[in-house]
């Protein structure tokens, strides 16, 4: 267990790019009638945003850090930081932080890196970020985040496909004395099975094998280069791991949820997520869901939210939140921080 | 806890959108045409909420009737 507590940093502002492109679960025929009505119930996910062919996560966090720099007015040389967390770059290598870099326009004295994580990346990324600020040598930086998971998925995947939409999310984080955040972060890689892509890798080339098309199950037919997913896995990942790590996270900071205005986790599925949310008793006023329109966005799914939901209410007064992320690797992590009065862009469509 | 209201409560979860009047304690529930792993999944967060126990995927995998599912769950609760 990573227990941090990381002084002199703060959130500026966040902005979130979906591509304009609306995929809805009731038009996917792979379902029958009964099984998208039981996804909808169960997952929340009524549609998605998905990235035409050419879209990729960093074009689409691109449009979100131009868009949240030039209404913070920062002077792009003074940006001595860029993360990108992804697990859809746009080359192996180099590192897509460098690309956006040059993008950007921001200097070249910018420190540029990836970090490979999903679900939980906002959190780690957060951590990564504040860490390196909290120092003092650099007084901005930014972190951007997302997926395009839709290319990742099968079409006739049902338990997949109907789940992931895509989006990029800019943060702006400073230097701020009298400002922190508490983390709280862990790994199990026993469960790397759980949410994988078998083959592209180095471990399992891509080969002519790699692209076959295996029925697994009814309505259930991938490729190696598939996303595959262990639902149940998952679901009992979650609900058994998330909970115990946020109630040390609690006592740590010797807070009660009562303390919070809002408790935002990764946009999973409801089903799951209304289970943590009861296990930790946070209310549902204090629980915000972007899952109806906008599916699982992987790490992007909690500055989604934050902006698709709670725009209105951050940039106008301080907000204390935990948020928490929990999914591939297997890797779950929380933070609680302060949101006073932020720039929240409304969700950019591209 | 009683079998036959854990049989209720399982029916009571599907009875909107499938016919569960027949549904047995021993009839394997995997075997209807609508089964599915999202289905399992309901049925693990209805455990969980109503008996406060988690199952493990796997226990999940291996019960496959109403009965199975109870003795896991009574096991489980000792």
């Amino acid at each position: 267990m990573a227990l941090m507590d990381i002084k002199n940093w703060k959130i500026s502002g966040i902005a979130t790019a979906v591509p304009s492109n609306i995929v809805e679960n009731s038009d996917y025929n792979t379902l029958s009638a009964i099984e998208k009505k039981l996804l909808v119930k169960t997952t929340g996910i009524e549609r998605k945003h998905v990235a035409e062919k050419n879209q990729t996560t960093s074009d689409l966090c691109e449009v979100a850090a131009n868009k949240l720099l030039d209404r913070l007015s920062w002077n792009r040389e003074d940006v001595g930081l860029l993360v990108f967390v992804s697990q859809s770059p746009d080359y192996y290598l180099p590192a897509t932080a460098i690309i956006l870099q040059d993008k950007l326009k921001l200097s070249s004295n910018c420190l540029a890196f990836d970090v490979g994580l999903g679900c939980s990346g906002y959190v780690y990324g957060l951590s990564i970020v504040a860490s390196m600020i909290s120092a003092g040598h650099l007084k901005k930086a930014l972190l951007l985040v997302g997926d395009v998971s839709s290319s990742t998925v099968s079409s006739s995947d049902k338990s997949t496909y109907p789940l992931f939409g895509d989006a990029g999310t800019a943060t702006a984080i400073e230097f701020s004395k009298n400002s922190s955040g508490q983390f709280n972060m862990m790994s199990d890689g026993a469960g790397y099975e759980a949410i994988i892509i078998r083959d592209g890798g180095i471990r399992n080339k891509v080969s002519k094998e790699s692209f076959d098309l295996k029925k697994i199950g009814e309505g259930i037919s991938r490729c190696a280069l598939d996303l595959e997913l262990d639902g149940l896995e998952v679901y009992n990942f979650s609900v058994t791991k998330v909970p115990p790590l946020i109630k040390v996270l609690l006592e740590e900071t010797n807070t009660i949820p009562e303390d919070y205005n809002y408790f935002v986790m990764h946009q999973a599925n409801r089903l799951m997520n209304e289970t943590i949310r009861k296990k930790l008793k946070f209310t549902e006023e204090q629980s915000p869901y972007s899952l109806k329109n906008f599916g699982n966005t992987s790490s992007a799914s909690i500055p989604l939210t934050i902006c698709s939901e709670l725009s209105g209410k951050i940039e106008t007064e301080n907000q204390k939140v935990l948020l928490s992320g929990f999914g591939v690797g297997l890797s779950w992590g929380a933070v609680t921080l302060n949101l006073d009065k932020i720039t929240c862009l409304p969700i950019i469509e591209v | 806890m009683e079998i036959e209201v854990f049989l209720g409560k399982i029916k009571a979860e599907f009875n909107e959108d499938y016919d569960m009047g027949d549904l047995g304690l021993d009839d394997n529930i995997k075997n209807m045409d609508w089964w599915s792993s999202m289905h399992a999944l309901v049925i693990i967060a209805l455990i969980d909420t109503e008996y406060d126990v988690m199952l493990e995927p796997s226990q999940m995998k291996s019960a496959n009737t109403v009965r199975e599912l109870f003795t896991v769950v009574n096991n489980i609760k000792g």
